[in-house]
Order: structure tokens, then C-alpha cells, then sequence
């Protein structure tokens, strides 16, 4: 018997999901490179100290840009409801794989939704801050204050991104079938029905199953 | 830059110990703005040393000339106008890097030996190290570092560290025609100002005073003042200068405390897969 699947991503969002996480990634490891020493030998990755600080930001903006658009597409499956809450009270059933005990999880489960509003608060502080400690180009224009809190915001906002994404990548490699969702498009109905019960009810309504 | 590049007692992003086997006498330049007549021969005698030409700028109708520290500009004279108790008072300071104990633009710093302190105290820059993030500007609690547009490296005062290594005072020691710089051990030098207060106060100046502020642990480059209670008079000079407690924050063992804390989730999440493992469709809940 095939396996019947339903489309979870389409060619467009997957593409613009990945253009944020090679940004990210690219952006994670020249940023740590400046924030503290021990990790000062990343910026070889990017061709040396010079060449990683004027890039950072540039790469910055291009994370920004498809960011917007990759949330953009995403806002509407993200809003919290009454049974997100039940959801959350119960992590530790989410970590112990209890699943079946967990109120049911539309297109998104609520661990989900709510690193997603994580995700949109840092990026935002990281762009915003990001420009203001800009040199050459625009940290000149600032308050010499306004600078000092924009290092301390931008530093701050990127360790709580980076934290997220760490939790974000093992949600991927824990939940077996997600990866290939984001890279493929696709899922089987069972993983749905599994995972996100009434995203499951919502897609095959009215076809047959 | 550097030639004692043996006798270092800080550096910037650096964690491990730097060459610091001797240790050099501390030293210490005395600016007396008492004596200083503003002639600007030390701001010369800086161009001609460190071989640093500014742009030829606009007559801004006042003796400050350039405006600001530029990154040609190592030092330059500022001039005030103020009304005290005493009646109109011109006051002069000569404007540069204050050669902090613990400076700020170090602190900031994430290019590892782009910035050094020397065990004679003196802050120096090594721009072939210098990445030109300018985080060293956020950092510096005086506002003395500049970007250059043109290698988007930093400058400032290097209080002659080549001179000093081999012996001799600074250019604008040197140079200065009225004796208002004087450069020695740090020590001397206090000794030196006390002397000079001592007189200022018997001839009317209650409060002359000697600026080493104790907020950056005290400065390699010192000021006799005739207001030395309120050193603003003098172009802003900040009555009680200390890092900013937002560079602290942003610089302080927060960081460690954040790598470690990646660290920890990463190792978090790689015991939970082989503890508890991953989220699988059941093949048999599945089919019924
Ligand atoms: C959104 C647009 C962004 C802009 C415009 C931006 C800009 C900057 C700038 C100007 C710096 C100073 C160094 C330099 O000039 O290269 C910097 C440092 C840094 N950035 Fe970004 N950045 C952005 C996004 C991000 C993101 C998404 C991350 C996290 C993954 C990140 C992590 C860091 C870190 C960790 C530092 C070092 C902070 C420190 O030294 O404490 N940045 N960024
Ligand atoms: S601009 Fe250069 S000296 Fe200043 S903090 Fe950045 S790397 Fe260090």
C-alpha cells in the first residue's frame, strides 16, 4: 500500500525558508566569532576579521528581508488559541512523548507558535539594533548611548535567536518526518494525523480516506 | 604601535596571560592647563612625529582648530569660555587619549591584540589587528577613538609609545614651549602636580586639584586644573568618567555565562534523543 501524503510546504515557502537558514547560520557563526573570544577563529570561516565584520551585516539585511516574507506567509497558521494554553501546561508531556494525552495541535502545536513570535520579536530587535552599531555607515549618526544599548540589545536578542533555533532544529530532528516535510513539501497522512490531528481533519475533509 | 611588544598587561579578546614576564615603570604625562597657553605647538609637533596630515577645514570663528579629534588628529587644543567666581575665564585643555587604567576601548574590543596595554600603563592600538567594528568607540568613556574613512581602521594617542620605549618623552612633551606637559613615572608626575597645586592655591585658585579619575582607575595622562571641582568647565572633561555600565553589561561575564548556556542546550537536546528519543508514527497505533 503507498503511502498517501499531503502537501505541507509548497516550492516557494520552501525556498524561502532556507534562504533564512543559510542567513542564520552564516549570521550565528560571524556574530559569535565577535562575542566572545574563544570563538574568534570562525571569522576565518568568512576570509578574516575585516572581511566577516563587513559582512555581517549585509547578510543581516537579507535575513530580515526573506524573514518578513517567510512570516508573512506564516502569520495566519500561527494564532494562539485556548487549547495552545492546555498545550503548554502539559510540556512535560511534550518532552516525555506523550503525545496522545496533549490536546490536539492544529497546522502548528503551540511550542511552535510560540518560538515563532520569539523568532519575529528578535529579529525585529536585531535589525533595529543592528543598524544603530553599523559602522561605517550608520553608527556615526547615533548617540554614543544609543550605541552602547544597541550592542547590549543586539547581543542579547541574538542569544535568545540562536537559543531558539537550537530548540528549533532539535524539534526537527526529534519529530521524524519534518525534516523532509521542509525539503520535499511533503508528508504522509499518518504523520499528520500523528503530529497535527486537526491540521489532519482540516486537509482531508471531504475527500475520502 | 608597538616596539616593548614583550611587556604587555592586557590585551584585547584575549584570555590567557599576554608577555608580561617584566614589569615597566609606570608612567604618566602632566598636562597643566594653569601654564598652557594654547599655542598649539604640541599639536604640531603630534603630526610631525606620528607623520599624520588633517584636511585643511573650515574657520569655525573660535581658536579650536580642528573642530574634533580626527583620525589625523591625535590631540587637539579645546578652548572654553567660561564665567566663574574669578570673572571671565579662558580655559585650554589639550584633548586626547586619556591612557586609562582600565580602559574602556580594550574592554569592548573582540579583535584579539588589536588593542594592548603596556605594563608602563600606555593603551596602545595595533591597527593590523583591527577589524573596524568600532566597538572600541561605544567602549571608550572619553570619546577619543576615530575611524579613519580611509582604511577603516581606528586612531588615537598613542602617547608616543615608540619614544617612550626607547627613552625619550613624547613629541608634545618635547615641543611644548611653556613646560604645561611634563612626562615621568606616574608617580613623579603626582608628586609633581602636588607642587604645582600648592602654588595655585596660594595665589587664589581654592580649588586647583589634580585630575586622575579614580572611575577608569586612574589615567596615564594627568591634568592640574584651576577648577579641579568642576572639570566640565574645561570642554566637558567628565567630573567622574567610568565605563559605562552598559558596556559592562554587554562586555561582563554575562558572555561566558551565554556561551555556556548554548552549550548546555545543545547537550540538552543531544541526552534527550538518547534518553527519551524521537517522535515516530507508530506503525501499529497507526493501523488501527
Ligand atoms: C537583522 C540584521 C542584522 C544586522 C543589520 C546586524 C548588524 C550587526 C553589526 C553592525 C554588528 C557589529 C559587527 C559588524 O559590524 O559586523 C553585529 C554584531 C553581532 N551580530 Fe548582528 N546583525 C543582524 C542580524 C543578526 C542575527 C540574525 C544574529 C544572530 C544569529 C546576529 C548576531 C550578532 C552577534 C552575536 C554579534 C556580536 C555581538 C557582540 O559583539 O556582542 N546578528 N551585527
Ligand atoms: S574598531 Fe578595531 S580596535 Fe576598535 S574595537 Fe573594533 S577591532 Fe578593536
Amino acid at each position: 500500500m503507498r503511502e498517501k501524503l499531503i502537501q505541507r510546504y509548497t516550492p516557494p515557502e520552501r525556498a524561502n525558508h532556507w534562504v533564512v537558514a543559510i542567513a542564520f547560520v552564516l549570521l550565528a557563526l560571524s556574530g559569535l566569532a565577535l562575542f566572545h573570544p574563544s570563538l574568534y577563529w570562525l571569522s576565518s570561516l568568512f576570509g578574516g576579521g575585516p572581511w566577516m565584520r563587513i559582512l555581517h551585516p549585509f547578510i543581516g539585511v537579507v535575513l530580515a528581508l526573506s524573514f518578513v516574507a517567510l512570516a508573512l506567509r506564516l502569520w495566519r497558521f500561527n494564532r494562539m488559541s485556548k487549547d495552545d494554553e492546555q498545550w503548554l501546561c502539559q510540556i512535560g508531556d511534550v518532552m516525555r512523548n506523550r503525545d496522545s494525552k496533549l490536546p490536539e495541535a492544529g497546522r502548528y502545536n503551540a511550542g511552535q507558535k510560540l518560538l515563532f513570535y520569539v523568532m519575529v520579536a528578535c529579529v525585529a530587535l536585531l535589525l533595529l539594533s543592528g543598524i544603530v552599531i553599523w559602522r561605517p555607515w550608520f553608527a556615526g549618526a547615533f548617540p554614543l548611548v544609543m550605541v552602547r544599548l544597541g550592542a547590549v540589545i543586539h547581543a542579547l536578542s541574538a542569544f535568545v535567536l540562536i537559543a531558539g533555533i537550537i530548540v528549533h532544529i532539535y524539534a526537527a530532528i526529534l519529530t521524524k518526518g519534518s525534516i523532509h516535510a521542509m525539503v520535499r513539501g511533503t508528508v504522509p497522512q499518518a504523520w499528520a494525523r500523528k503530529h497535527h490531528p486537526a491540521w489532519y481533519r482540516e486537509m482531508t475533509e471531504g475527500s475520502n480516506r | 604601535m608597538p616596539l616593548q611588544s614583550l611587556d604587555i598587561t592586557r590585551r584585547s579578546a584575549t584570555t590567557t596571560p599576554s608577555p608580561s614576564q617584566r614589569q615597566t615603570e609606570e608612567v604618566a604625562k602632566l598636562i597643566d592647563t594653569t601654564k598652557c597657553i594654547g599655542c598649539k605647538a604640541c599639536q604640531v609637533a603630534c603630526m610631525e612625529w606620528n607623520d599624520t596630515r588633517d584636511a585643511i577645514g573650515d574657520n569655525h570663528g573660535v581658536y579650536d582648530n580642528p573642530m574634533d579629534l580626527t583620525e589625523n588628529s591625535w590631540t587637539v587644543m579645546r578652548y572654553s569660555e567660561v564665567e566663574t567666581d574669578r570673572g571671565l575665564e579662558w580655559l585650554i585643555r589639550k584633548d586626547g587619549c586619556m591612557h586609562c587604567a582600565d580602559p574602556g576601548c580594550l574592554k569592548a574590543c573582540p579583535a584579539p591584540g588589536a588593542i594592548v596595554q603596556y605594563s608602563n600603563g600606555i593603551v596602545d592600538f595595533h591597527e593590523e589587528n583591527c577589524i573596524g567594528c568600532g566597538y572600541c568607540i561605544a567602549g571608550c568613556p572619553f570619546n577619543v577613538p576615530r575611524l579613519s574613512k580611509k582604511d577603516s581602521k581606528v586612531y588615537k594617542c598613542t602617547l608616543c609609545s615608540d619614544r617612550v620605549a626607547v627613552g625619550l618623552e613624547p613629541a608634545c612633551v618635547k615641543t611644548c614651549p611653556t613646560g604645561a606637559i611634563v612626562f615621568g613615572s606616574k608617580e613623579d608626575m603626582a608628586h609633581h602636580a602636588e607642587g604645582r597645586i600648592a602654588d595655585l592655591k596660594e595665589r587664589g585658585f581654592a580649588n586647583a586639584g589634580l585630575y586622575d579619575p579614580a572611575g577608569v582607575g586612574g589615567t596615564h595622562v594627568m591634568y592640574v586644573l584651576h577648577h579641579a571641582d568642576q572639570p566640565e568647565l574645561y570642554h566637558g572633561l567628565p567630573k567622574d568618567p567610568s565605563i559605562s555600565p552598559l558596556v559592562s553589561l554587554w562586555k561582563g561575564v554575562t558572555k561566558p555565562l551565554a556561551l555556556f548556556g548554548l552549550g548546555l542546550t545543545v547537550l540538552a537536546g543531544f541526552f534527550h534523543y538518547v534518553t527519551v528519543g524521537p517522535k515516530e508514527v507508530d506503525e501499529e497505533t497507526e493501523s488501527s
